[in-house]
């Protein structure tokens, strides 16, 4: 079960796609996930991870993710937030075919969150025509004007330097991101169990990135600088029709340590945790569920929803014991498939800022 | 017999009204659907400046740019011979705010984008094609179609497939005909920047354009609707008065008696509202019937003439029920206005004597024709000023409203010279008599004027169109054998096997092109230069010699709606968007083409192929000796394995237009006769609501030794008179209603004019109808007259009335 | 002189079925009117005096007995010979409504007797002095005043010179002076036409103006 969070998590989102882009899918789309893996690549351990190569998309795969998360200060010194998420869903398997009838349908989300407010966007395409896609070399993923785009100099393991650029309704904004150390592969080198019954996903982050771009809301720029994460996933069966959501967090430190930590909320009421710990060095180590403890501190009340905005988190082998609160309690996600994703600060044994995100409530 | 009158005028006027209104509801209720469907005028669109249809990369690139904009390819397809509107959608972009449009199921979304893909209809469709949901129609092309799939929201003759499938079964890969624009934009690109000057944006729009075509269709029935509706309150109007007359020495005693003229009006306006709610009912339930009664012919008149798919099956909104007996209850009010007003004044004592009854009826007389010659007035300025299908219907109702009111000045005229001229006492009595009962009878002759003048004007428009259609289908349908192929391929080979037939005389190709002119969309149809088409085609204006003309490509003949549309007139010059840019053309003639919702321009066949190089080439006309025709068509058919609707011959087309245009009318002529119904019974109740005040002034006749059957029949001369006098008023009445029609509203609500032809037989005839009308209304007073007691005639003498 | 019979009742019984009762209201009335002679029927309320006169002027029809009229017996005649007998033989005047409403006084006066035919212009001129109705003749019935309206009635029901006069209380709607003054006109007239004049009243002060008096009671002449 180790390690098998993220692609769940993120799978559920991924099936919005699928599902047709309203919250009444989920259920369906639990079910759709959950089987119907016939003719996509399995997910299989001691697969060799080959950069910039695998930046690019897996189209013999089911779904696949490009998600970052960024935690800034703007030039008054206010924090804020920043999201940018490429989905890639395949409705059938079999080679890409060309123009319409193209298998893949893209799904782009985007946010940016002060204090004060939190905006969002979403937007969807198909493949096979030119609105979204990825390409590995030079690295460009895009979908309608939004992108992440390999600058000049791209170096492969460090996926730096890249812009992301994206814009709702009502806001917008372009980073740019640096990084000097290599991409985190998770998992097991990168292959992420996800259950006993052998599901599972390949996963690898980039934690590193320093952040730095402006965020413009109802037309007013701002400056801003700070740090990022990246995250790539792809597999072809990713849920268990028994989870019901998950709480996920990236948290950065302030000594330079990361940490990746989630719980899975399963419908028999046994909650699993998994994690990883990554040192500056860029040494990591994998956290199991009994190395963690989860206690919601704090809820908010979002359209009828009852959800904990603030948590203690608890990792007694590494001697954490800290309070996450969130830097807007209303950083909800109202797309198709709705969900709370918002940058969180915390303080305690450690101290520092992350993201969280939270389904299924 | 008061009750059932009035029973009788409020449920023909509400049965009429709501009646006519539940159609124009059904009709908006199909075009709403039909604009949701399109995700038509209600959704901004970029569409392409050259009419032409557009690359789909556009659409990547203005999503790129941040334009939130959705493909759309729309095209024609045959399915067993008959024509449906293919709509390609993208259901991943379709903008949210398109509302009811294709919502593709969530698991739905999967196969309808995945081929085979699905096609989405509306059941109506689906019985149309009589074929089962799931199963796979056959294009005319041959061509399997993606499984059907009903989605009820959607417009009949609608099929809705994915963008993709669409591409493949126009055979258009890579091609879409407009770009429909979200509501959620945020910052996106100029479009210049992104796509040049290709394209232009379309403002949503509240009114579809359907709705704004089939305007004037549904004035002229609210129109019909209106007049029926007041004809039936002259009925109300008249019972009433003749309840009160009854009852006012019942009020009178109850005033007497310490009743307040509050109270007794109170009572009598709930009396008078209950029985409204009791006639609404019924008249709602009778307007239902009415309005299923007439449905299929509304539904025929709309698609023949606007190709607006109306569902046969009448559904009716609650609103359309509260609305009907509101109407029921506020038209008894205002009918019964001015008796309820006389009983509040009702003075407690009998009134002293009238003034002397010729001098009232001077004065209502002069102010009446005051009146009218105001509403002629108006009439006429609108006339001069007035340039909309509203104005044109205004002046149609001053002109009515004029006509109705000078008409007892009339009728005072003609009766008083009738007098002067007679010398026997009784038929100085009988002019006198009939002037003094113009008052009493002049709302029912009125009403009876406007029903004739209406139904000499509609018939006489109607009549016109139709000869005038006649002729003008011998010119339009020339070629005695039309062929459709299924696709350019096969149409080279009909060609080819035709050559080798003896029978055929000429193989005439056409060839037909869409494209938009002044944000309208416009047919540009290829003809080649041949002796059917220089005989026969039904040019109203030109330049003469327009067919060789019209060969090098640079001239062009144009249909009379366009024509008034664009202000165009013969030797003017016209730009006509084609995909390889603008085509500059000179206008060298103008002709009819009834019927054509959109504006037509023809030009030379070679032409049309070299500027509009896409254009299918699977039309052609033959000309083929008349005793050839039934075998050619039957060989036909067998050999190129073609349904009926891909080779038809010139009289079954013929039998078939005209079987579309006759129905056109029907719903008109449907109205009219109720409306000459109703006027009937407001003669009736308004005969028998003055029988009772006649007797004073028949009694002294009879006590001087007149027989009362003799009486009984100079009553009911005096009434055929009257009728008649109306009658021969409304001839020319109804000639300038004709003439209104066919010069003014027409051309407003169709853009084409008729020639005004004059049908004498039909004036016969109606007013024949008008007399039995009026027979028929006196018959019943009369028979009680002639077979009246004398002691009701006695009593007269002795006791007040 | 003998003055000729103009009128002649004898035995004569009529009946009404009111409420699905046999009401007698004559039952054998015997009555003479001579030329010139001016006779007054009264009675009380329902003694049938109106009924009487309605039938002497064939208005309706008896159940028995005779009436014969200048030597014609009414009995004999059908609806359209008492019409005409009504048009040249008889005069009506009325309590109300005897005149023609659509038309002039003019036309009043002469509509009878042009329609029996018997048009007399100097009988007309001489009338129409007589009871002062020269600047009367354009005006409509209803611009005239009870008493004008009677004199016009009286006029018309004169101008084709009938054999009698039948007047069922023609001054019933008149103040005293009024009738006694178009009551007197009426009898000159009658006396210059030469005709006869039977006159229903239940004024017994009007009554004895005239030559003889008849009381009916009970459906008999008493």
């Amino acid at each position: 079960m180790k390690g098998s969070g993220p692609i769940t998590r993120r799978g559920l989102i991924g099936s919005a796609l699928l599902a047709g882009f309203t919250a009444k899918a989920v259920a369906q789309g639990f079910a759709g996930l959950g089987e119907a893996a016939e003719g996509f690549a399995p997910v299989v351990p001691g697969r060799p991870f080959t950069f910039p190569g695998d930046h690019g998309p897996h189209p013999e795969f089911r779904i696949e993710w490009w998600y970052v998360t960024a935690n800034l200060v703007d030039a008054g010194g206010a924090a804020c937030g920043a999201q940018w998420t490429l989905f890639r869903q395949a409705i059938a398997p079999g080679p890409p075919r060309e123009g319409w009838t193209n298998q893949q349908v893209w799904m782009g989300h985007a946010a940016v969150t002060r204090a004060d407010t939190h905006r969002y966007a979403q937007t969807f395409a198909r493949g096979g025509i030119g609105q979204a896609g990825v390409e590995a070399q030079p690295f460009h993923a895009w979908i309608d004007s939004w992108s992440m785009r390999g600058l000049e100099g791209l170096n492969g393991t460090n996926v730096a330097p890249l812009e992301l650029r994206a814009s709702g309704a009502d806001f917008s904004y372009a980073l740019r991101l640096d990084a000097d150390r290599p991409l985190v592969l998770q998992g097991d080198a990168g292959y992420s169990r996800k259950s006993l019954r052998e599901q599972a996903s390949y996963y690898y982050s980039q934690p590193h990135y320093a952040a730095k771009g402006s965020i413009t809301i109802d037309d007013r720029p701002v400056e801003v600088t700070g740090q990022a994460w990246l995250d790539r996933e792809w597999s072809t069966q990713p849920l268990a029709a028994d989870q019901s959501g998950w709480d996920w967090l990236s948290l950065h430190f302030k000594g330079g340590d990361k940490l990746m930590l989630y719980r899975m909320r399963q419908t028999d009421g046994r909650h699993y945790g998994s994690g990883k710990w990554i040192a500056p060095d860029g040494n990591a180590e994998l956290l199991a569920s009994t190395d963690i403890a989860m206690t919601p501190l704090a809820f908010t009340e979002i359209e009828g929803r009852k959800i904990p905005t603030a948590w203690r988190i608890e990792i007694p082998r590494r001697a954490l014991a800290i309070e996450c609160t969130p830097l807007n309690a209303k950083s909800w996600m109202g797309t198709s498939f709705p969900y709370w994703e918002g940058p969180i600060r915390f303080g305690g044994s450690h101290e520092g800022l992350g993201y969280l995100e939270m389904t299924g409530y | 017999m008061q009750l059932a009158t009035l029973l009788i005028g409020l449920v023909a006027a509400t049965a009429l009204w709501s009646g006519v209104q539940a159609l124009n509801q059904q009709a908006r209720n199909a075009y709403d659907r039909a604009a949701a469907t399109f995700g038509g005028a209600r959704t901004a669109m970029l569409v392409s400046r050259d009419g032409a249809s557009l690359p789909q990369q556009l659409f990547v690139d203005l999503r790129r740019a941040g334009w939130p904009v959705s493909p759309v390819l729309e095209g024609r397809l045959q399915i067993e011979g008959r024509s449906f509107a293919l709509l390609g959608i993208e259901p991943v972009t379709l903008p949210a705010e398109v509302g009811n449009a294709p919502s593709v199921g969530r698991s739905g979304m999967v196969s309808f984008m995945t081929p085979p893909g699905e096609m989405l209809v509306a059941p109506e469709t689906l019985a149309d094609l009589k074929l089962a949901e799931g199963a796979r129609a056959r294009a005319n092309g041959g061509a399997l179609l993606p499984p059907l799939r009903v989605q009820s929201q959607l417009a009949p003759g609608v099929l809705v497939v994915d963008i993709g499938i669409a591409q493949t079964i126009l055979g258009m890969p890579g091609q879409i005909t407009r770009l429909m624009v979200g509501k959620a934009a945020g910052k996106h690109a100029s479009l210049a920047s992104v796509a040049g000057d290709r394209l232009h944006l379309i403002e949503p729009d509240a009114d579809t354009d359907l709705e704004r075509l089939t305007d004037s269709f549904h004035l002229n029935l609210t129109a019909f609707g209106l007049l029926s509706f007041l004809v039936g309150l002259f009925i109300v109007n008249s019972a009433i008065g003749l309840a009160f007359e009854q009852r006012l020495p019942v009020l009178r005693t109850l005033r007497a008696c310490g009743v307040s003229a509050r109270m007794l009006n109170a009572v009598l306006v709930a009396e008078l509202v209950s029985l409204a709610l009791v006639a609404g009912l019924i008249g709602l339930v009778c307007g239902y019937y009415i309005a299923s009664a007439l449905l299929p012919d509304v539904a025929a008149s709309l698609r023949g003439l606007y190709g607006a798919q109306i569902p046969g099956q009448l559904s009716l909104r609650p609103e359309w029920w509260l609305a009907g007996i509101a109407i029921s209850v506020i038209g008894a009010l205002a009918a019964a206005a001015t008796s309820l007003t006389k009983a509040l004044r009702l003075p407690l004592l009998a009134a002293a004597q009238p003034r002397a009854w010729h001098q009232a009826q001077r004065r209502w007389l002069t102010y009446q024709s005051a009146l009218a010659l105001a509403a002629f007035a108006a009439g006429g300025g609108l006339l001069w000023f007035g340039d909309s299908l509203m104005s044109g219907f205004a002046v149609l109702a001053a002109l009515l409203l004029g006509a109705a009111l000078i008409l007892p000045a009339v009728l005072e005229a003609v009766l008083s010279l009738g007098q002067r001229f007679a010398s026997r006492p009784l038929t100085v009595w009988f002019w006198a008599d009939s002037r003094q009962q113009l008052s009493g009878l002049s709302l029912a002759l009125m009403a009876l004027l406007l029903a004739l003048a209406v139904n000499v004007g509609v018939a006489t428009m109607v009549e016109s169109f139709s000869r005038t259609f006649l002729v003008w289908l011998d010119g339009r349908l020339a070629a005695d054998i039309y062929v459709s192929a299924a696709n350019d391929e096969q149409a080279m080979e009909i060609k080819a096997w035709l050559r080798e037939r003896p029978e055929v005389a000429a193989i005439l190709p056409g060839g037909r092109a869409d494209t938009q002119i002044a944000g309208a969309p416009v047919e540009v149809l290829g003809l080649p230069d041949h002796a059917t088409y220089r005989d026969n085609w039904p040019l109203l204006q030109s330049a003469g010699n327009v067919w060789s003309r019209l060969r090098p490509g640079d001239a062009a003949l144009v249909s009379e709606q366009l024509a008034r549309r664009l202000k165009l007139s013969v030797g003017d010059r016209i730009e006509m968007p084609a995909p390889g840019g603008s085509w500059p053309l000179q206008v060298i003639g103008i002709y009819a083409d009834y019927g054509n919702p959109k504006g037509q321009i023809t030009v030379n066949f070679a032409a049309l192929t070299r500027r509009f190089p896409g254009i299918p080439l699977t039309r052609m006309g033959l000309r083929v000796a008349p005793p050839e025709v039934p075998a050619l068509v039957a060989d036909l058919r067998e050999k190129f394995a073609l349904g009926e609707r891909n080779v038809v011959d010139q009289a079954t087309m013929k039998a078939e237009s005209k079987r579309i245009f006759n129905r056109t009318f029907a719903v008109t002529a449907a109205l009219n006769a109720f409306t000459l119904g109703v006027a009937g019974i407001a003669l009736l109740t308004s005969l028998l609501t003055l029988a009772n005040s006649r007797l004073p002034q028949l009694a002294p006749l009879w006590a001087v030794g007149i027989t009362r059957r003799r009486l009984a029949v100079i009553e009911l001369l005096k009434t055929m008179s009257v009728a008649l006098i109306t009658t021969l008023f409304a001839l020319p009445l109804g000639l300038l209603v004709a003439w209104c029609l066919l010069a003014i509203v027409n051309v407003k609500a169709f853009g084409w004019r008729l020639p005004f032809h004059v049908f004498p037989m039909d004036l016969v005839w109606l007013v024949g109808v008008a007399l039995a009308a009026a027979l028929a209304a006196a018959a019943l007073p009369v028979l009680r007259l002639a077979r009246m007691q004398p002691a009701s005639l006695i009593r007269i003498f002795a006791n007040e009335r | 002189m003998t003055r000729s019979i103009v009128l002649h009742v004898t035995g004569l019984t009529k009946s009404y079925r009111a409420a699905g009762e046999e009401i007698a209201v004559l039952r054998g009335v015997n009555l003479t009117v001579a030329a010139q002679e001016s006779v007054a029927l009264t009675g009380e309320s329902g003694s049938g005096k109106s009924t009487l006169l309605h039938l002497v002027a064939g208005l309706d029809a008896a159940d028995g007995g005779e009436i014969r009229l200048g030597g014609v017996s009414i009995a004999e005649l059908d609806d359209s010979g008492r019409a005409e007998l009504r048009r040249g033989r008889l005069g009506l005047v009325f309590q109300q409504f005897n005149l023609i409403p659509s038309l002039t006084v003019a036309d009043n006066l002469v509509f009878q007797s042009r329609l029996a035919g018997r048009h007399d212009p100097d009988w007309y001129e001489e009338l129409v002095e007589r009871l002062g109705l020269g600047h009367l003749l354009k005006r409509y019935p209803e611009q005239l005043s009870g008493g004008q309206q009677q004199r016009v009635a009286i006029g018309r029901a004169l101008a084709a010179k009938p054999l009698l006069l039948l007047a069922d209380e023609p001054t019933g709607n008149l103040d005293e002076a009024t009738a006694d003054e178009v009551l007197a006109l009426a009898r000159d007239l009658v006396t210059r036409s030469g005709c006869g004049l039977l006159m229903v009243t239940h004024s017994t002060r009007l009554a004895a103006t005239l030559d003889r008096q008849v009381n009916l009671h009970a459906g008999v002449v008493a």
